[in-house]
């Protein structure tokens, strides 16, 4: 077999960022370089040149803490709800193929002592990645449970100092209609935007994603940096973030906007607070056909239910 | 029977055929159930509207033919949305029949549509020519119902729709226009 450096036949950005991931994910990664180096072993010629060798998807782990299978790879690339590029969820992935996201620039902001602008790079660079396994719960009565590598918000906003006056935490995704076609669409108001109160955000449960199952984060999943946040509604974890901004009031969400009535600002999972069209007492796992009871705050009540202590989670939905 | 009665049974099928089809070749959906649901479902308000364009299609627009579509069209209707109810309560809630009854309960889009799907039964039950005869005049006053339950269909889609309602509200347009046009000016009634 040639050996070829893998620099040679990858994209700059690419091996160093696989690099950056290999580093930090340890013996794993020892196991993945040997992939990345000879390709998969039932492969016997060189991936093209033209091609580069993404690794296989692989995870650390193969269920969540309660027992829960990952949802296969597929599914999870090929079913999603991303209206920047198509609102058909079957037909993202392929809308979206063409996107590059690089280079890729996100500003952190607002009420901050250290307002910067990283590039992904640099944030790849500067927090190491993790594996985290987290069930997805979507509004429209669908789950998954996804390996994502990522690293905790908290970490990223403790460089960035919030000041005092500090409440919320305000996520801009990318307002480009030539790149994400959808926004060409003017029933919505873009950029889609989301938010969290500053303790959710610094919560060690919520992360920014930059990749899944051990490889760099697809355009259809939120390429190059998404947020995650497991104990709310899928689309609070807003995808292909440009802009952290602090912010002292409340921030708006397009859903919000749009529907205010159907989406509020906290939109944590709860099976109590019925929605007009979807079930929020059970929900669908992708890849069974047969109905789950949906759990409080998605299964992570015992680490999030006192964030909203005293609160009528009626009432703040 | 004409080629174009021909035509509009494999119209009609097309849908069940393509989600067939998909199941055959392995292009299946990755949420099956939720597709299938849709996809019934729009083919159900469809054909019906479909059948009820049939009578305007006749006097209005001169396609004679038309007269001898309603019927079948709207049986198509009528058995896309059974297609569509039975994966609802048998697939998707597996005939568990308090969770149903919670789901209906809460949710208005629901409520709608099982009145809809209601005033549908008896309409294709007495759809056959023996009982049009049986029932003479009270055939006629009793099939008049489904200007109630197509509307009733497309209030239930508008309330389904995910904020982006523009497909349904074309359906919501359509219907108006062909109850609109069976209105006693433009039915020929008068003429006669
Ligand atoms: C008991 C009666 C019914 C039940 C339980 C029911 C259930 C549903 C459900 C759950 C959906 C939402 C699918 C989704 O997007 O997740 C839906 C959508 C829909 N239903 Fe029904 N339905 C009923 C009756 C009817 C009838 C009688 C019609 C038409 C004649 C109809 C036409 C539709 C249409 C057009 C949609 C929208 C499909 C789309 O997304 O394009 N439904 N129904």
């Amino acid at each position: 077999m040639n050996r070829i450096p893998a620099s040679e036949i990858t994209p700059e950005w690419l091996y160093r960022q696989r690099r950056q991931f290999l580093r930090s994910t340890g013996a794993l990664g020892l196991a993945a370089a040997a992939l990345v180096a000879c390709g998969a072993p039932a492969q016997p010629a060189m991936p093209a040149p033209t091609q580069p060798a993404v690794p296989a998807p692989r995870a650390a782990g193969t269920a969540d803490e309660r027992g829960d299978p990952l949802t296969d790879f597929d599914s999870v690339t090929n079913y999603n709800n991303f209206y920047e590029f198509s609102m058909d969820k079957e037909a993202v992935a392929r809308a979206s193929a063409g996107f590059v996201a690089t280079p890729w620039q996100v500003t952190v902001d607002g009420l901050v002592r250290n307002p910067q602008t990283y590039a992904i790079e640099d944030l790849l660079g500067r927090f190491d990645q993790e594996e985290r396994i987290y069930r997805l719960r979507c509004v429209e009565g669908w789950s998954m449970v996804i390996p994502w590598q990522g690293f905790p918000l908290h970490r990223l906003l403790a460089e960035a100092e919030p000041t005092a006056e500090a409440g919320y935490v305000r996520f801009t995704t990318l307002h480009d209609p030539e790149r994400m076609p959808g926004q060409r669409d003017p029933w919505f108001t873009w950029p889609y935007v989301e938010g969290l109160r500053l303790d959710e955000a610094r919560h060690d449960l919520t992360i920014l994603a930059t990749g899944l199952y051990g490889q760099t984060l697809l355009p259809q999943n939120g390429a190059p940096l998404r947020l995650v946040v497991p104990w709310k509604y899928g689309f609070k974890s807003i995808k292909s973030i440009v802009r952290i901004e602090l912010t002292a009031a409340q921030p708006t969400s397009l859903w919000m906007a749009s529907a205010p009535h159907e989406y509020g600002f906290y939109a944590n999972v709860n099976p109590d607070v019925a929605h007009p069209r979807w079930s929020q007492a059970t929900e669908r796992r992708i890849g069974e056909l047969s109905r789950r009871e949906t759990l409080p705050f998605n299964g992570y009540a015992a680490d999030v239910a006192s964030l909203y202590a005293g609160m009528d989670l009626r009432a703040n939905y | 029977m004409r080629r174009s009665d021909g035509l509009i049974h494999v119209l009609a099928l097309a849908p069940l055929v393509w989600i067939v089809f998909d199941q055959l070749t392995g292009q299946r959906s990755i949420n099956p159930i939720q597709t299938w649901t849709q996809r019934s479902g729009f083919s159900a308000l469809a054909l019906l509207l479909a059948s009820l364009a049939c009578t305007p299609a006749n006097r209005i627009a001169g396609v004679r033919r038309a007269a001898a579509w309603r019927r079948p069209l709207g049986l198509y209707g009528f058995g896309y949305a059974l297609i569509h109810v039975l994966i609802f309560v048998v697939i998707d809630y597996a005939a568990d029949g308090s969770a149903i009854m919670a789901e209906l309960a809460e949710k208005r889009y629901l409520i709608v549509g099982a009145l809809a799907f209601a005033i549908l039964i008896p309409l294709a039950l007495t759809s056959t020519a023996a009982w049009q005869r049986r029932l003479g005049r009270q055939w006629r006053r009793m099939h008049r119902m489904v200007y109630l339950a197509v509307p009733l269909a497309v209030v239930h889609q508008i309330w389904q729709a995910k904020s982006d309602i523009r497909l349904a509200v074309l359906f919501a347009l359509v219907t108006g226009l062909v109850l609109l046009m069976r209105l006693p000016p433009t039915t020929g009634a008068r003429r006669r």
